[in-house]
């Protein structure tokens, strides 16, 4: 159940970011979240409220962008979509590749006031 | 709440103790809680300040406190050329006692220190002791997983000398440490032939992560029903850079090899 640390290392940014803007609260955060980050959204969800409860983020609106994965090989240079870390190349089933997309785990922006 | 093991209360956050000493009551100075300091002050409402909605665009990496230690980890490591590797595997692979064989082995040529991480007891730290190797506890409470600020923590209490090996035993669990860098020079995960074959698919980002994989408990190979062949390709396809040695810390067939590798990792 690592989610709770992730979602208590969003609560810890939050924070920081809300007392360095001298702001009073978050009404909105998004995040950008990877298919092959290892968080599962369901967990994460889960969590959700009692990570960020007595937060700043315990009233905010929680929006979740899914960047979907992409990779590239490293014996032919055909780009493809990824779901699994293990997915190996359609072109010519090589399994050295390197992730372009889908490994992001991150807060884009908050919404203040 | 308890930001590393989401316990309610202060009472089962990680502990970080040497064999012998006691348990006192949960000192956090070495546990990072969010505080919520915002929240007591009053707020002066005389300025009559609109209340606008603002966006401010942070692109913050959200393991970045993990990362920012396990650089700082890692660094101190590398100017003291301190070989540091992580042990990951799920419960009962044998990680505990791959270390008590190596130990054993090489202690007289090698420096070794140890940190072990479990969710309770000193227990494995008691059996590294025994060997006279210089070993810290942490026990996470209810994480299920080592981070770099524990790491950070223990290696203060270690005082480890230069040109050694330091083996940091991650909690039992083959999901959540593959996340947490720890500031290692390399990592390796532990699978054992009582496992299934298909481990690393299952469990990928952890086969992903790893540097090195070593197959234990060889010994029990005409007792199981295990392709090793079948194995390796699996991880391989997870991760095509993994280095594989096969052994039995009961018997000691393959740990050669593995020491061959740790002896020639460690710049001297």
């Amino acid at each position: 159940m690592h989610e709770l640390s992730i979602a208590l290392g969003i609560v810890k940014i939050a924070e920081d970011e809300v007392s360095k803007a001298k702001v009073n609260k978050v009404t909105k955060i998004e995040l950008e979240i990877g298919v092959l980050s290892g968080v599962e959204i369901d967990s994460l969800n889960f969590i959700w409220k009692s990570a960020v409860k007595e937060s700043v983020l315990e009233l905010a609106e929680k929006e979740v962008s899914i960047i979907e994965g992409k990779g590239k090989c490293a014996d032919c240079d055909t780009e493809f979509d990824m779901e699994n870390i293990y997915d190996c190349c359609p072109n010519c089933g090589s399994n050295f590749k390197g992730i372009l997309k889908g490994k992001e785990l991150r807060v884009k922006a908050l919404e203040v006031i | 709440m308890c930001g590393t093991c989401g316990c309610g209360s202060d009472t089962n956050g990680p502990t970080i103790l040497k064999p012998g000493e006691e348990k006192h009551a949960h000192s956090h100075s070495e546990h990072h809680h969010h505080h919520h300091n915002g929240h007591s002050h009053s707020h002066e409402h005389d300025n009559h300040h609109e209340h606008q909605h603002k966006v401010l665009e942070i692109e913050k990496d959200i393991l970045q406190n993990n990362q920012v230690l396990a650089a700082r980890n890692r660094g101190y490591f590398e100017a003291k050329n301190i070989f540091t590797l992580n042990l990951v595997s799920s419960p009962g692979s044998g990680k505990t006692s791959i270390l008590e064989r190596t130990l054993s082995d090489l202690k007289e040529e090698i420096p070794f220190y140890v940190i072990e991480g479990d969710q309770q007891t000193l227990n494995d730290a008691d059996r590294i002791d025994a060997l006279n190797i210089p070993v810290v506890q942490i026990n996470t409470g209810k994480g299920c997983h080592l981070e770099s600020d524990m790491v950070y923590n223990a290696v203060k209490k270690l005082e480890i000398e230069n040109d050694s090996i330091l083996m940091i035993e991650n909690v039992g669990n083959l999901v959540c440490p593959s996340m947490f860098d720890l500031g290692e020079g390399k990592r390796v995960v532990i699978i054992s032939t009582t496992e299934g074959e298909d481990k690393p698919i299952k469990y990928p980002d952890m086969f992903h992560s790893s540097d090195i994989c070593i197959i234990n408990k060889i010994d029990l190979l005409p007792y199981v029903n295990i392709d090793i062949e079948k194995l390796k390709d699996y991880a391989l396809k997870v991760n095509p850079n993994l280095h594989f040695f096969e052994v039995s810390a009961t018997n000691g067939d393959g740990m050669s090899d593995w020491y061959k590798w740790l002896k020639s990792n460690l710049k001297q």
